[in-house]
């Protein structure tokens, strides 16, 4: 039962060393542990310590096109292989592209998408490209354009409705729920609704409380719905074109700071599994829980956490409904640790919903409470330094690892 | 099939008037020119003219249909007494007209979207009396496998898109429908309907607005029914005049419980969207029920109200008199034929009174298309997580 962690060197990391004990991280209330469990340990790579933003996909699903492409993503960056660099709105203009070249069906409707190009520059370019038709500049009026991007989505075409800020949406939130999310139930398996819904929202260059929703909390509840958000280019652009050639009603959710994050991503085409979660960095000793934003935080914070000795495990979640508990169960049951950093607020986000299914799946498996950081339950302020505390920080993600892997 | 019925049964009868019409019309399509009750009233438009060209035939099917829909209304009153039918149920005696008159002039491809008063359109659509009843009592045959309800009746491929329960959120959802159309270049039109209730939901002026904007093929079709539940329309909008609230959009109002006024209009109204986009169509008709079977319809208007309207206006009698002045058929026969209806609406009840309820794993299907419900996964995306009763 051997678990060597190879943390930075130095006297730092023996000192860490020296007060963790792993005998400690077995919590002496929990006594039918599967003997399994001890013969699985294994030793962890020295990569994990360079916390960078490489994602290392455990490709086991089936459905995962172009795996190849993929797993060759963690050389990217030493070699000048193929792929090209561009930001996260380039990547997301880039998937809807491709998406409405490869399927006519496929058009684009919301407020300023097309001859400004998007507030976002998202859909920059394609109403030049694809006509008015299919770029669709629509008046203020997100309860009727929404209704009218799932009436069409009814008869067959694949509309991807425009939010210019998620928050507005909620004036959809009666076409999103009702219609979108139940017709397809409801009309007992006739119609299928195969919209994409998509916009940025999250915390962040102070634009103040009603344009710094995360509507995720509100929507998880809905059936007949998927939730993703992405979070990097690359995801972007593949949880997009996944979302688009979808059936199902998907909303993706951006993040209003992070479409100018720059990466290199595949020439090739390919698509991210809409159910699945990423590994961000294996780890060992805990369970980080995340997505979107909150995951750069997480990823600094493990920097300092890797430096001090621990040995994280990151996971982005990306799918926010359904959860990918079958990744997230095997992390759990391999570190035995859940830490869920959020951006939603505390009451009722995607991480009260996370903890409580972590609970009931592998309660047996946990050896501490799992514990879920989020927003503050406040309206978002405009003062920068308020703003900041309303998210939680890096420092606060490394205490709690701290605290829970006593 | 009514007609054959009809010539069948004819033999022997003694008739007072001429016999110049032979009693074979079952493929008798005479032409006849009926003029409306009403001349329309046109808000930013040229109105139609108040002769309808119609034939022989098509009047003895209005005649039928609409006798079968109000058979079929009547029924799920008795149902709904019954405890059969649970939940809400609108009931559509007294519009059966518009009903009538929509289906006369348009084609499966033309797209119909209504709110929750939707049982004798989907009937109009195509739909069988059997689906309808077993939908009604939860079934597993119904239109929407028992899941929908009385409220959700769909039939895709007669481009019925349903049976809402939020009112006035079919109407954008119409409008999305119509630039669908126009996006794959169908040469078709949505009638999307909504109450006057309905009338006065914002989503509907910014739906009119995007669709005046891209010129798309909708053509809005209010039923007002003079009250939006309990409240009347005087009491609910500053302007009743619901064909002339589209302001740039033209509107026409019509006699709703005129079959031939609202053929007329739905006619001259899909002309108009295919050339020049949307219009209001406003139909002035009536229901005898309340509002839903919980609602008495009596607190908030008189007996003599309905009562009168059904004496003066209502549109099976007028169809009926159409017949019969235009001798087609004696009131012995119309009278055979609701007879005959009426067993047709009874044997579909006792169908579907047989029918099963739905399977309890029918409780997970279809809410995503992949086929993510039929089991609820464990974590380890083997193990069943859910142990269906």
């Amino acid at each position: 039962m051997a678990a060597r962690i190879h943390g930075g060197a130095g006297a730092g990391a023996a000192t860490a060393l020296s007060t963790f004990n792993p005998k400690k991280l077995v919590a002496p209330s929990r006594t039918n542990l599967p003997a399994a469990r001890s013969s699985k340990r294994y030793i962890v790579a020295a990569a994990g310590s360079d916390a960078s933003k490489k994602s290392l996909r455990v490709g086991h699903s089936q459905k995962l096109i172009a795996n190849a492409a993929v797993a060759t993503k963690a050389d990217t960056s030493a070699t000048t292989g193929t792929g090209h660099e561009l930001l996260l709105f380039e990547a997301l203009q880039e998937g809807l592209e491709e998406e409405m070249d490869r399927d006519p069906h496929v058009c684009v409707m919301g407020e300023d998408v097309g001859h400004y190009g998007g507030s976002y520059k998202v859909t920059k370019g394609l109403a030049d490209k694809f006509g008015d038709l299919r770029v669709l500049d629509t008046p203020i009026c997100e309860n009727a354009f929404t209704g009218m991007g799932i009436g069409a989505a009814m008869t067959g075409l694949r509309p991807v409705i425009e939010g210019m800020n998620m928050g507005f949406l909620l004036l959809a939130f009666n076409q999103i729920s009702n219609n979108c999310g139940m017709l397809h139930y409801t009309s007992g398996g006739q119609f299928t609704i195969p919209v994409v819904i998509r916009g940025p929202g999250g915390v962040g260059r102070q634009l103040g409380a009603e344009h710094s929703q995360r509507l995720e909390s509100y929507f998880q509840s809905i059936p007949g719905i998927q939730m993703v958000a992405c979070s990097t280019p690359y995801n972007a652009k593949g949880l997009m074109k996944a979302a688009i050639r979808s059936e199902n009603p998907v909303i993706l959710f951006e993040h209003v700071l992070l479409y100018n994050l720059k990466e290199k991503i595949p020439d090739e085409e390919y698509i991210c599994n809409l159910e699945e979660a990423e590994m961000v960095r294996p780890g060992e000793h805990i369970t980080i829980l995340t997505y979107s934003r909150m995951r750069y935080h997480v990823m600094q914070a493990a920097k300092t956490l890797v430096n001090k000795g621990y040995d994280p495990e990151v996971i982005d979640i990306r799918s926010l409904k359904p959860f990918d508990l079958y990744m997230i169960g095997n992390s759990v049951k391999k570190t035995h640790r859940v830490l869920i950093v959020e951006e939603c607020m505390r009451t009722g986000g995607i991480g009260a919903s996370l903890t409580a299914a972590i609970n009931e799946n592998f309660h047996d498996y946990l050896d501490a409470p799992v514990m879920c950081l989020s927003s503050q339950d406040v309206p978002t302020p405009y003062a920068g330094t308020l703003e900041e505390w309303t998210v939680v920080q890096p420092a606060q993600i490394v205490t709690a690892v701290e605290q829970l892997c006593q | 099939m009514a007609l054959s019925r009809l010539t069948s049964r004819s033999n022997g009868i003694s008739r007072p008037l001429s016999t110049a019409f032979g009693r074979f019309i079952s493929t008798d399509t005479t032409p006849i020119t009926i003029e409306t009750s009403l001349p329309f009233t046109a808000h930013l438009c040229d109105p139609p003219s108040r002769s309808v060209e119609s034939s022989t035939q098509e009047l003895l099917d209005f005649f039928r249909t609409m006798a079968l829909m109000r058979r079929m209304e009547i029924a799920a009153d008795s149902l709904y007494k019954a405890k059969l039918i649970r939940g809400f149920c609108h009931l559509y005696d007294g519009q059966e007209a518009v009903a009538i008159g929509m289906e006369a002039v348009i084609t499966k491809k033309d797209a119909i979207i209504t709110a929750y008063r939707d049982h004798c359109i989907f009937l109009g659509r195509g739909g069988s009396l059997y689906e309808v009843f077993a939908e009604l009592m939860g079934r597993q045959d119904g239109c929407s496998k028992g899941k929908g309800g009385s409220m959700h009746f769909y039939k895709k491929d007669s481009s019925f898109y349903g049976g809402h329960g939020i009112v006035g959120a079919q109407v954008p959802l119409g409008c999305g429908i119509a630039f669908a159309q126009k996006y794959v270049k169908e040469e078709a039109v949505t009638f999307a309907m909504y109450g006057d209730g309905a009338a006065n939901q914002g989503q509907l002026f910014e739906a009119l607005n995007i669709s005046a904007l891209w010129d798309l093929p909708s053509i809005l079709v209010c039923e007002n029914n003079h009250y939006g539940m309990g409240t009347a329309e005087w009491r609910a909008a500053k302007s009743p005049s619901y064909y002339k609230r589209g302001d740039y959009v033209p509107g026409l109002k019509v006699d709703g419980m005129d079959a031939f006024a609202v053929k007329q209009a739905c006619k001259f109204a899909k002309e108009h969207a295919l050339k020049n986009g949307p219009i209001i169509l406003e139909m002035d008709t009536y229901r005898y029920h309340g509002h839903s079977m919980s609602d008495p319809g009596s607190t908030y208007r008189t007996r003599d109200e309905i009562s009168g309207v059904r004496q003066e206006r209502d549109p099976i009698e007028r169809i009926k008199k159409l017949v019969l002045s235009h001798d087609l058929a004696t009131e012995k026969e119309l009278k055979d034929m609701e007879k005959e209806i009426r067993k047709e609406v009874d044997d579909a009840i006792a169908k579907a009174k047989d029918c099963s309820m739905p399977e309890p794993s029918e409780l997970f299907t279809n809410v995503y298309v992949k086929g993510f419900g039929t089991k609820s996964f464990g974590a380890d995306r083997k193990e069943v997580k859910a142990a269906l009763p």
